[in-house]
C-alpha cells in the first residue's frame, strides 16, 4: 500500500443537545478547523467524503444538508452512510487512487430524532422489527450471551465504565467525564438487563472531520503526518439468531488483516494504545479478545489486572471512549482523531508517553456485526 | 497510483413495478447471482462490496449489514453508499475506487429499489429541508415542472419535442427484455393525451417506479482480462453535487453540475469532441424534457438546440449517437438501482453484449446519474485501456 | 416438500402508523429569519461579500464561495413568481400520514432584494390565473398565531 497520512483532524465539543446549531453549522465548523490545522486552503482539498445516516437526521438524501458546508460544492464528492471508520477507509481509498488528498467529515445530532426508533429500524422488518428490537434491547442479548459463556461479570463490566468516565476527564471534548465506583455502576437503573444505566452511551451531539494526504502532498501540510500503516473491515451475518454473538468473527477478520498489513505480528506488545468502539461497557472487552489482545473469554481480565488502564501495559479508550461521547457514525472517526492524536503527541492530559502505533476502530451495524480496523503510526 | 479498473461482468432483474414474491435480500441476490454468472466468478471471488439504495423507500436502517444474506456481504468488507438519485453511479464510482486503490481485486457494486413498498412521493418529500422545505415541496415532478417550463420559455420547446424523448425510450425499451415498459410503444398522440401532473409533464412524460435491482462487477487490469474477453474500462469517473438548497438552482444557466462534471470527466478521458468520439450514451434522464434540456449541458449539441438533435433522429438506434438503447429511466426506475443501470447497460455495450439492444463498432460509452438537488455523475467507459 | 410458488399467496407486511418523531433546531441563522418574521412581517436575507448575492432563508456560509456570512439585509415582504406548479396528484404528507389536500399550488418566489428563490405555496390553483412574472405578497398568520416556523407564513398572494 502506498504511503498515505491523516494530516488534518478537527473535532466539535460532544453534548447531549446542540441547540443552536444546525447539522450544516457543524460540518462547516470541523471543516475549516481540519483545514486549518493541515495548514490547508479550500484549493488544497481534491475529493470530499460526507458521512451522514438517514434516519439519524431524518432526512432522505442526508448529505444533501451538508455538501456544500463541507467545502463540495465544486469538488469530487461521495457520502458513506455508515460509521465514520468505513467512510473513512473509503477517503483512504480515494488518496490511494490518485487524489493528493480527501477531505472526510460526519456528524450526528442523537437529540433530534428518537434513539429507539430509529435503531428499532435497523432490524428486519418481517422478522424483527414488530418484537422491538432496537440498539439496547439487542446489545443486552449479546451482553448475555457473552457473559454467560464465559464468566464475564458485570463488575468486570463496570470497572471500564469506571475507567473510562475517568479518563474522559482529561478529554476536553467529551461530553461524559466522571468520577464514579464499581457500586455506582451496579447501583444505576438496570435498563436491559444486564445492561445498567452507566454501562450505557449517552445521546450526543458533534461532528468531526479528517484529511487524508498522500506522501507528495503530506510534506505540505504543517502537520506530523501520522502513516496509514493498516486498514481492513468485514461483516458478520445479518441475524442475531445467525451468528454467535460471543464470537467477534468479522473483528477477527478485520484486525488479522489490519495487522498484516501493517506488519504486526504480536498486537499486544507492538501496539501502544487501543481505541475502541465501546457503547456499552461489555464491548469493550469482547472487542480486545476480537482483536487479539487476549485471549476468548479473558477480556474481562484485562481490567482487573490493570492493563488498560492510563498508565497500564497497553492503555484502551484514553479519551473516555464512545461510553463518554457517542456521536453516531462520528464516533469511529473520533476513533481514528484520538488515535492521530495520540501519535502527534497531541493528546495533553491523556496523551500516552511514547506512543508510535495505534489501533483506531469502528463498528456499524446491529451488536457489532461489522468492525473497521485501522492500524495508524508516527513513522 | 491508480491501478487500471475494468467492469468484467453485470446482472439485473427483469424490473416490474410490484415484485410480491422476493424480499428486498432475495431481489438482491437476483441481480448479483446474475452479474457472478455473466462474468464466471463465485462470490467467493468477490473481496469487497458496496451497496445503495435510498433509505426512505424500504425503511430500513443499515442496508448495507441488513444485506448480507442476499448480497453476498457474508465475512466480507461491505459499505453503502446513498446519494439520493446519483445512488447507483456513485455505487460504481466507489467500486472503481476500491479497486484503483490496489487494496481489492475484485468488487461487487449493487443498487437495488423496491418502490412499491412505500409511499414514493411522501419518501421523497423527506428528502427536502424539514425547516424551509418540507411544508410546500410535493417531490421531484413540480421542480422538474419548473426547470421544464423554463427551458420551453427561454428555447421555445414545445411538449412535442419533449414528447419525441419519452416516445424513443419506449421504442429502444422493446429490445431490452429487462425494462419495465418493455414491448409497450407509445406515440406522440399518446404522450400529448396523458394526464397533467404538472404543466407542462404529462403522465408519459415521466418515469415509473420499480422494484429492480442491478449488480455489476469491477476488477484490476491483472485479472480483468482474465476474466472477460472484452473488459469495459474505466476511463474517468467526474462527480458535482453542486447545490445544497432547492432555492439555489439556476434554471437560466442549464444544469450546472452536469456541465462541470461531464467537462472533467471528457478532460481526465481524452475526449476533445463528444459528440463524434461518444458511440453510445446512457443517460439518466428521469423525465423527457431532460432529454431537450441536459444534452446541451454535456455538449452534444449546443444551447437551445435539444430538440433539432432529436428529431434528427441523431440520439435513435442507427444515428449517430444513439442514446438509451435500453430504454433509460422512463422505462425503468428502481431508484437506488437506476444510475447503476446506466453504468451496467454502458458497460454492456462496449463488452458487446447488448443482444437486440447492441449498438454497432461500440468503442467508448457514457454513464450518467442524476439526482438530489440537481447532482450529476458521469462516467466514461471504453474498449481502450486509459 | 418443495418451494414451488403455484398455491401461494403473496404476502406483505406493514408498519401502519409508526412514527417517527425528529425535533430538528433551526439554528441561529434560521431562528433570526423567523423572529424576523413574528416581529416585522418581513424577511431577512444575507450577503456574501464575495459573490455579493443575497441569499433567503440567511445561512452560515455561501456554498459557492465557501465563505462564512454575517452581513444580515433586511428585505420586504413581497417578491415575484419566477416558476410554479399546480400539484394534482395525491401522496401522504410525511409530516401527517394523511394525505396533503390537493389541488395546491407550489411556488418559487424570488422575494425582492434577494438573490435566490424561495419556496413556499401560492394561494391560487387555477393554472390561467398565475404566469410567471407576476408579484406576490407574503400573507403571515396572526401575531399571536405564530409558532416561529414556515407556518407563520400562510402562503403568498398575487397582487393583481
Amino acid at each position: 500500500m502506498d504511503k498515505i497520512a491523516i494530516v488534518g483532524a478537527s473535532q466539535t465539543k460532544y453534548v447531549r443537545r446542540k441547540k443552536s446549531e444546525i447539522f450544516y453549522d457543524m460540518v462547516y465548523e470541523v471543516t475549516t478547523k481540519a483545514m486549518e490545522d493541515a495548514g490547508y486552503t479550500l484549493e488544497d482539498i481534491d475529493s470530499v467524503i460526507t458521512i451522514s445516516n438517514d434516519f439519524w437526521d431524518g432526512r432522505t438524501i442526508s448529505c444533501m444538508a451538508v455538501q456544500e458546508a463541507a467545502g463540495a460544492h465544486d469538488k469530487n464528492v461521495s457520502t458513506i452512510e455508515g460509521d465514520g471508520a468505513f467512510g473513512a477507509f473509503y477517503g483512504a481509498m480515494r488518496v490511494l487512487s490518485g487524489f493528493g488528498t480527501t477531505l472526510v467529515v460526519a456528524h450526528s445530532k442523537g437529540s433530534e430524532g428518537d434513539l429507539k426508533v430509529i435503531t428499532n429500524a435497523m432490524f428486519d422488518p418481517i422478522y424483527h422489527r414488530p418484537l422491538g428490537l432496537d440498539a439496547i434491547s439487542s446489545s443486552a442479548l449479546q451482553a448475555s450471551v457473552y457473559m454467560e459463556r464465559y464468566g464475564i461479570t458485570e463488575q468486570q463490566c463496570a470497572l471500564v465504565s469506571v475507567k473510562n468516565h475517568k479518563n474522559a476527564k482529561n478529554n476536553p471534548y467529551a461530553q461524559l467525564p466522571m468520577d464514579i465506583t464499581v457500586d455506582d455502576v451496579m447501583r444505576s437503573k438496570k435498563i436491559a438487563d444486564p445492561i445498567k444505566l452507566l454501562d450505557c452511551s449517552p445521546i450526543s451531539d458533534g461532528a468531526a472531520a479528517i484529511i487524508i494526504a498522500n506522501e507528495e502532498r503530506a510534506k505540505k501540510a504543517k502537520t506530523k503526518p501520522v502513516w496509514i500503516k493498516g486498514i481492513a473491515h468485514c461483516s458478520d451475518a445479518y441475524f442475531l439468531g445467525d451468528r454467535d454473538l460471543a464470537d467477534p468473527v468479522s473483528l477477527k477478520d478485520a484486525s488479522k488483516k489490519a495487522y498484516t498489513m501493517a506488519e504486526i505480528k504480536d498486537p499486544v506488545s507492538e501496539i501502544d494504545v487501543v481505541e475502541l468502539y465501546d457503547a456499552f461497557s461489555y464491548m469493550e472487552p469482547l472487542w480486545l479478545e476480537g482483536m487479539g489482545i487476549c485471549d476468548a473469554g479473558q477480556g474481562g481480565q484485562l481490567i482487573e489486572k490493570g492493563i488498560t488502564v492510563m498508565g497500564g501495559k497497553l492503555p484502551v479508550n484514553p479519551s473516555g471512549g464512545v461510553l463518554s461521547a457517542h456521536p453516531v457514525l462520528v464516533a469511529g472517526l473520533v476513533r481514528i482523531i484520538e488515535a492521530t492524536l495520540q501519535l502527534r503527541g497531541e493528546g495533553g492530559a491523556h496523551q500516552i508517553k511514547g506512543a508510535k502505533t495505534v489501533l483506531a476502530h469502528g463498528i456499524n451495524g446491529p451488536c457489532g456485526q461489522s468492525h473497521c480496523v485501522w492500524i495508524l503510526g508516527s513513522e | 497510483m491508480a491501478r487500471r479498473v475494468a467492469i468484467v461482468g453485470t446482472g439485473q432483474t427483469y424490473h416490474k413495478s410490484h415484485r410480491l414474491d422476493v424480499n428486498g435480500r432475495e431481489l438482491i441476490n437476483e441481480a448479483v447471482t446474475r452479474a457472478l454468472a455473466d462474468c464466471e466468478l463465485s462470490i467467493a471471488d468477490i473481496d469487497a462490496i458496496i451497496i445503495g439504495n435510498m433509505d426512505h423507500f424500504e425503511s430500513i436502517n443499515y442496508v448495507d449489514t441488513w444485506s448480507v444474506e442476499g448480497s453476498g456481504g457474508y465475512m466480507k468488507p461491505i459499505m453503502k453508499v446513498t446519494t439520493g438519485g446519483t445512488t447507483g453511479a456513485s455505487v460504481a464510482i466507489a467500486a472503481y475506487y476500491h479497486v484503483a486503490s490496489g487494496l481489492f481485486d475484485k468488487v461487487l457494486a449493487i443498487g437495488w429499489e423496491k418502490n412499491s413498498e412505500s409511499d414514493t412521493t411522501a419518501a421523497i418529500v423527506t428528502c427536502s429541508d424539514p425547516i424551509w422545505d418540507r411544508f410546500s415541496y410535493s417531490g421531484a415532478i413540480p421542480s422538474l415542472a419548473t426547470e421544464a417550463s423554463a427551458y420551453m420559455e427561454q428555447y421555445g420547446a414545445t411538449q412535442e419535442d419533449a414528447a419525441r424523448v419519452a416516445v424513443r425510450e419506449r421504442s429502444h425499451a422493446l429490445n431490452n427484455p429487462y425494462a419495465q415498459m418493455y414491448n409497450r410503444p407509445i406515440t406522440i398522440q399518446d404522450v400529448m393525451e396523458s394526464a397533467m401532473l404538472a404543466y407542462p409533464i404529462k403522465l408519459l412524460d415521466v418515469c415509473p417506479r420499480t422494484d429492480g435491482a442491478c449488480a455489476v462487477v469491477f476488477a484490476a487490469e491483472r485479472v480483468a482480462e482474465k476474466i472477460a474477453v472484452n473488459p469495459a474500462w474505466v476511463k474517468s469517473c467526474s462527480v458535482r453535487h453542486t447545490t445544497t438548497w432547492f432555492g439555489d438552482v439556476d434554471y437560466d444557466t442549464g444544469m450546472l453540475s452536469l456541465q462541470r462534471a461531464s467537462k472533467e470527466a471528457f478532460a481526465n478521458a481524452g475526449i476533445k469532441n463528444p459528440v463524434e468520439e461518444i458511440d453510445v450514451a446512457e443517460l439518466y434522464l428521469p423525465y423527457s424534457y431532460a432529454g431537450l434540456k441536459w444534452i446541451e449541458a454535456i455538449g452534444f449539441c449546443g444551447p437551445g438546440q435539444g430538440p433539432k438533435f432529436i428529431w434528427d433522429g441523431n440520439t435513435d438506434m442507427g444515428g449517430k449517437l444513439p442514446i438509451n438503447p435500453s430504454g433509460g429511466v422512463m422505462c425503468t426506475n428502481c431508484i437506488g438501482a437506476t444510475a447503476l443501470l446506466r453504468v451496467a447497460e454502458a458497460a454492456i455495450q462496449v463488452m458487446g453484449k447488448g443482444d437486440a439492444r447492441q449498438v454497432p463498432d461500440v468503442k467508448t460509452a457514457m454513464a450518467t446519474g442524476f439526482g438530489g438537488c440537481w447532482w450529476s455523475d458521469v462516467v466514461i467507459l471504453s474498449k481502450e485501456k486509459p | 416438500m418443495t418451494t414451488e410458488k403455484k398455491e401461494i399467496e403473496l404476502l406483505t407486511v406493514s408498519s401502519s402508523d409508526l412514527g417517527m418523531p425528529y425535533e430538528w433546531s433551526i439554528g441561529k441563522y434560521g431562528s433570526r429569519f423567523f423572529q424576523e418574521i413574528k416581529g416585522h412581517k418581513r424577511f431577512l436575507g444575507i450577503r456574501c461579500p464575495k459573490c455579493k448575492r443575497v441569499l433567503v432563508p440567511p445561512r452560515r456560509i455561501c456554498g459557492r464561495c465557501f465563505q462564512e456570512l454575517d452581513e444580515l439585509v433586511e428585505l420586504s415582504d413581497t417578491g415575484t413568481i419566477m416558476a410554479f406548479s399546480v400539484v394534482n396528484y395525491p401522496f401522504i404528507d410525511p409530516a401527517t400520514g394523511t394525505q396533503r389536500p390537493i389541488p395546491y399550488t407550489y411556488g418559487y418566489i424570488n422575494i425582492d432584494g434577494s438573490d435566490n428563490i424561495f419556496s413556499h405555496i401560492i394561494n391560487e390553483t387555477d393554472e390561467n390565473k398565475i404566469k410567471v412574472g407576476m408579484k406576490v405578497r407574503a400573507v403571515f398568520k396572526k401575531r399571536e398565531e405564530m409558532e416561529g416556523n414556515i407556518r407563520d407564513i400562510k402562503y403568498f398572494e398575487i397582487i393583481r
